[in-house]
């Protein structure tokens, strides 16, 4: 009895020790989990050398953040990610300390201090049209010692003060479409002059007094070619144009107010001038750029406007701006491609012959080709003029080059993931050598000895140190094999320039990265985009020697009916086996649950004119298909219409040519909602290798409520057209959301809600038999979740254990949509707090452990949330019995308990998307939160009721087994030898 | 080894009451000219008479063991009414114990009325009560293992661990690609 007591006693504080360790330790971060920092794409830059500190480099990108970089390293200093929907227009430095940016279509200016990136000021600058943004900082032009900031947006123009971000004077130039493209500024006077086009033909100058904003001149003549808007200053008084058939050059004067025009046919200067021409915005003196077909042509333009070809060079290069290094002298870089080297060359900007460094860099060409090039120049020790360039590629990385090398390079295409898949790693091969393991051995016995004294407080700090060291340097998360526990997978991810990166979920390195030809702009492929990944061939049972691939769906072109491209890549190597360029569009890209003999998964891809092409092209793919061929149905939601409709296959196209992999289909049903009414705003289907352990559900008092379980359910929410824009537009009383269940086989409506007073955004997930839902109410003025659970009602009469025992029940047969499902509807609904990025729910490989709702909250951060608070049977005041079953008392709002943001005190900065795959290891998931960051983390919702600790000490295990054998040799010896003077003792009386 | 520490600790030892038959309970050999056996044969009616009590004796202690599991019931009952109705480690102790003292009682009936067996003595009605008494210890473990729901008697039993049914018909789709 006291043994039980004991043992109860045990098992009490090892529950309590369990449940305290829901959240991290400190010294637990970086363990399992990684953080990786981007950018994106870089738009501008600017650097920022001239004192002797910290030499850096501010750039703006394309996923709109801002960001300072260390110029010897790549580190980030600071970095702020802006709003989706506030892009950077332009980006500069004032008075040496401030970091001034344009933003949001050029209504917003901001400045930000530049060494520790804090605001400094923020000015809103009303617009009354909208126009481009063009951003100056006058340097020449000091008005008390201060820079002026010139910034025009929203059809005006404004002189704003870069200490405080007043406005000093605010110039309307309202002329409908009128567009500034250069503002020149007098070395000598207060005048700048703002050049720009009205419409498509017209050239408009203005004059201004920089001190009072006062129009001194404004000039507006007509072109009767028209303009396609790009404009480039060859001098003070000289800028050059295209017309409107981008045929002719245009070079315009407008000297002393006078405009006049130059024309120039670029076929009398180019020889083959077929192509369309486009101006590079370079600032060069007395020579712009212009690209024509394959070539970038610099042209020098004279005093009598003659223009002449400098020079031709073919076109992947790139053209950085004017940098002006000393006393009158700018130069400028010029980088071309040569076989996998490219070659920097910067040459004086009014000296074409002589070039003032020539460099040729080895680059790997898996980076593609040059998109831009930004220079900056140096003062080596010898007193003579270096220059180092900041290069962006074609897959979006980021190059810093120096004397003649790479002196760092930032893989930025990860900060723009569009879809993302993972594989499993290759198996352990037998024969690794002895060495290696009694190393390993050896190395593992002396961690754990570390380990030991940690936690028997005896290790030194040095010791902890290292102990923290070895935690984290784990060279067994690293491994490039499978583990037992599944945690070690390859992550692949498709980037927005068409470039795959497979990352290890150990510690997020890059295994390998393509760049996939068939997604790189060509002449067939003028503006490719990759659209999805999918898992082509997931070898297993009898292809195991083979090594997974992954399939990238792309189309070429903006279009929806653009052809599509397939690119089939090996998971293992990152090798492109195979690229296709289908001769169909892809509308829907539609994974069957069936695989060939050779494991390659059949895919169904719609195209835009309602026709399915089965892919792989084999004939026993065809035989699979045409034998489910009764069975499969695909739908379509499309947005614009707010229709739903829901297809069947049927026969062979009838087409021109003969195409046995490609087939009819036909329209079974549509589900068409009022429009005056009802938009569609979100939908929500279940993940397709969800795998749910059982259909029933065992709640109080042994009943049982069976699920209604099924993959073909969709999940729709519309909301009134009033309401659709943003929270605030729409009054409670005009503003409703509806929620629908519809089964896709027969477009039947399961269920449907209508929520009064609420709106969107809506955030759904899908998983089981339930629904999740965030949305915002109106009337509460607050968000809300809402969760639906749907049960069978047609098997619930199975409950006579004698018919169970026996197996006479239809619970395990197949069941059809078309048989009539009767359903219940549970449903409830919370107060959250958050606005809500992203939801996505936790998934394990059995489905047995209970799940957790992954919400990317508003402040970039993953928070998990027990689907035990989203439970329809919650009720304010549960029984015993439903206590013991595990229900919560409900209360009005969801708890945010702060221990279980996933992502602890990191952000992911731009969150878009989570993704959740399940470890083998049944209580654990793998969770992966990308945006312009990437998090990586393994959670276990129910805790990891399945493996020890990882902070579990087996060398104390081991040390405790072995003390207890030795105690029982030593009493067992010092038992026999006491036993034996007994004896003795006895028969010598 | 008590046993044997007892012997070793006395040196010697004379037992008074000693009236065993057998020569070989006793240490020290029969004195010379002495014959064991003749002296047993004169006293038949005492002994026929010490047998009669015997028997009775017997008979009144098979009845007493018989229900004996009786006591047992009542505190078993007890405990588990102490226990509760949730799983934990004291209910599931006490109820296997309640489960396997009536077992290992049922397994021994033949052992424990040995030494009561006796042709004048009849134990098959106490053997019949012990047996039902411990049936009914039995069952109350039993009835105490299905309160606690370590029984399958319930639908959900039998039901938690059924896949979900298969569907026949298969869609997929959903937004098309832009």
């Amino acid at each position: 009895m006291a043994m039980a007591v004991r043992v109860f006693l045990l098992l009490t504080l090892l529950f309590l020790y369990a449940n305290f360790s829901s959240a991290l330790y400190e010294d637990q971060v970086g363990l399992m989990d990684w953080h990786q920092q981007y950018i994106g794409k870089v738009k501008h830059a600017v650097f920022h050398t001239q004192r002797a500190g910290r030499k850096r480099v501010v750039v703006s990108t394309e996923e709109n953040a801002i960001a300072s970089l260390d110029l010897r390293t790549g580190d980030i200093f600071w970095r702020h990610v802006l709003g989706a929907n506030d892009a950077v227009d332009g980006i500069d430095i004032a008075l040496g300390k401030y970091v001034i940016t344009l933003s949001s279509e050029g209504s917003i200016l901001r400045a930000w201090n530049l060494p520790d990136g804090q605001m400094v000021w923020e000015t809103f600058l009303r617009g009354s049209t909208s126009s481009n943004s063009l951003l100056s900082i006058l340097t020449n032009f000091k008005m008390d010692k201060e820079n002026m900031v010139l910034v025009f947006g929203g059809g005006c123009l404004h002189a704003v003060s870069s200490i405080d971000g007043e406005t000093i004077w605010r110039k309307e130039l309202a002329t409908e479409s009128f567009e500034i493209r250069q503002i020149l500024q007098s070395p000598e006077s207060d005048i700048i002059h703002a050049l720009g086009f009205v419409g498509s033909s017209k050239f408009v100058t203005y004059k201004i007094d920089a001190k009072n904003g006062e129009l001194l001149k404004h000039t507006s003549t007509a072109f009767p070619g028209g303009f396609p808007g790009e404009l480039s200053l060859v001098s003070a008084d000289t800028v050059v144009a295209l017309d409107a058939t981008r045929s002719i050059l245009v070079s315009i004067s407008f000297q002393n107010g006078e405009t006049s025009f130059h024309q120039t046919f670029i076929s009398d200067l180019v020889a083959d001038s077929a192509g369309v021409a486009t101006i590079l915005p370079a600032r060069l003196t007395g020579i712009f750029a212009m690209k024509i077909n394959s070539f970038i042509v610099f042209i020098s333009v004279t005093d009598e406007h003659k223009l002449e070809v400098v020079q031709k060079i073919t076109y992947p290069a790139a053209v950085s701006d004017v940098l002006s290094f000393s006393e009158g002298q700018k130069a400028f870089a010029l980088v071309q491609h040569g076989g996998s080297r490219i070659q920097l060359v910067v040459k004086l900007d009014n000296d074409w012959s002589t070039d003032l460094l020539k460099e040729s860099i080895e680059i790997d060409p898996k980076k593609g080709f040059v998109e831009k090039v930004f220079i900056n120049n140096y003062i080596r020790t010898d007193r003579s003029h270096g220059f180092r360039a900041l290069v962006v590629m074609e897959d979006h990385s980021l190059l810093l080059l120096q004397q003649g090398d790479i002196v760092w390079s930032r893989e930025d295409g990860l900060a723009s993931i569009i879809d993302m898949t993972t594989s499993e790693l290759p198996v352990e091969k037998k024969g690794v050598s002895v060495a290696k393991v009694e190393h390993n051995l050896f190395e593992w016995l002396k961690g754990h000895f570390l380990k030991l004294k940690g936690t028997l407080m005896l290790a030194s700090p040095d010791d902890i140190t290292s102990i923290q060291e070895m935690r984290l340097k784990s060279s067994e998360k690293n491994k490039m094999t499978r583990d037992h526990n599944g945690f070690r997978k390859l992550l692949i991810v498709l980037t927005k320039a068409g470039k795959l990166y497979a990352l290890h979920t150990g510690d997020g390195r890059v295994i390998w990265s393509l760049l996939l030809s068939s997604l790189r702009r060509s002449e067939v492929c003028e503006h490719p985009t990759g659209l999805n990944i999918y898992q082509w061939q997931v070898p297993h049972h009898h292809a195991m020697d083979e090594n997974p691939s992954v399939l990238v769906v792309g189309k070429c072109g903006l279009g929806f009916d653009a052809p599509g491209v397939f690119s089939f890549v090996d998971s293992y190597t990152g090798k492109e086996l195979d690229s296709l360029s289908l001769a169909h569009s892809v509308a829907q890209v539609i994974t069957l649950p069936f695989t060939d003999s050779t494991e390659q998964r059949l895919h169904l891809l719609i195209d835009a004119s309602n026709h399915a092409h089965v892919y792989p092209r084999n004939l026993e793919a065809v035989n699979i298909l045409e034998r489910e061929l009764p069975n499969i149905y695909w739908y379509s939601v499309e947005y614009q219409r707010d229709i739903i409709t829901g297809h069947a296959l049927k026969g062979n196209c009838i087409l021109d040519v003969e195409d046995e992999y490609c087939f009819n289909t036909r329209e079974l049903w549509s589900i068409v909602f009022p429009s005056e009414a009802e938009k569609i705003i979100a939908t929500a289907t279940r993940k397709l290798n969800e795998v749910v352990h059982t259909q029933a559900k065992v709640i109080a008092d042994q009943d049982v409520m069976y699920k209604y379980i099924s993959r073909n359910l969709l999940f729709v929410a519309t909301v009134a057209p009033k309401a659709a824009g943003e929270i605030g537009s729409a009054t409670p009383e005009e503003s409703w959301l509806v929620v629908y269940l519809i089964d896709t086989i027969t477009g039947r409506i399961l269920h449907r809600v209508t929520h009064f007073g609420s709106q969107g955004p809506v955030h759904a997930v899908f998983s089981e038999n339930w629904v999740i839902y965030h949305y915002f109410n109106l009337r509460a003025h607050r968000y809300e979740m809402s969760v639906i659970e749907i049960y069978d009602q047609s098997r619930a009469g199975n409950k006579d254990v004698w018919k169970l025992v026996l197996g006479k029940h239809n619970l395990t047969s197949a069941i059809s949509s078309y048989s009539r499902p009767e359903v219940m509807v549970k449903s409830q609904t919370y107060f959250f707090t958050h606005s809500v990025k992203t939801m996505a729910v936790t998934s394990t490989s059995k489905g047995i452990t209970s799940k957790q709702l992954l919400i990317g909250t508003i402040g970039d951060q993953v928070l998990a949330l027990d689907k035990r608070y989203l439970d329809p049977r919650r009720s304010p005041d549960p029984t015993q019995t439903e206590r013991e079953e595990g229900i919560i008392p409900l209360t009005d709002s969801l708890p945010i308990i702060p221990q279980s943001y996933v992502t602890h005190s990191l952000k992911v900065e731009g969150l878009r998307g989570i993704v959740t795959v399940p470890a083998k290891l049944e209580s654990t998931s793998l969770v992966f939160a990308y945006g312009v960051d990437l998090f990586f983390t393994r959670i276990a919702p129910s805790r990891t009721y399945d493996s020890l600790t990882e902070d579990f000490s087996y060398a104390l295990l081991l040390i405790t087994i072995v003390a207890l054998i030795a105690a029982i040799f030593v009493t067992w010896i010092l038992s026999e030898n006491k036993e034996l003077r007994e004896k003795w003792s006895l028969t010598v009386q | 080894m008590e046993k044997g520490k007892g012997v070793v600790a006395r040196r010697w030892a004379i037992d008074f009451t000693d009236n065993s038959i057998s020569p070989s309970s006793r240490d020290i050999p029969d004195p010379l000219g002495y014959a064991r056996a003749s002296s047993d044969q004169d006293d038949s009616t005492v002994s026929r008479q010490k047998k009669d009590a015997e028997a009775n004796w017997k008979a009144q202690k098979a009845w007493e063991v018989a229900q004996s599991p009786l006591k047992n019931l009542l505190m078993m009952g007890f405990m588990m009414w102490m226990a509760g109705s949730a799983v934990h480690l004291f209910s599931i102790g006490i109820t296997f114990s309640a489960l396997w003292q009536p077992i290992n009682a049922l397994q021994g009936v033949g052992k424990i009325f040995e030494p009561y067996k006796d042709s004048k003595v009849d134990i098959l009605a106490p053997k019949l009560l012990f047996i039902a008494l411990n049936l009914v210890g039995l069952a109350l473990g039993v009835w105490k293992l299905n309160t606690l729901g370590l029984l399958p008697t319930h639908a959900s039993d039998w039901v938690s661990s059924l896949p979900p049914a298969q569907e026949i018909e298969y869609a997929g789709g959903g937004i098309p690609l832009h």
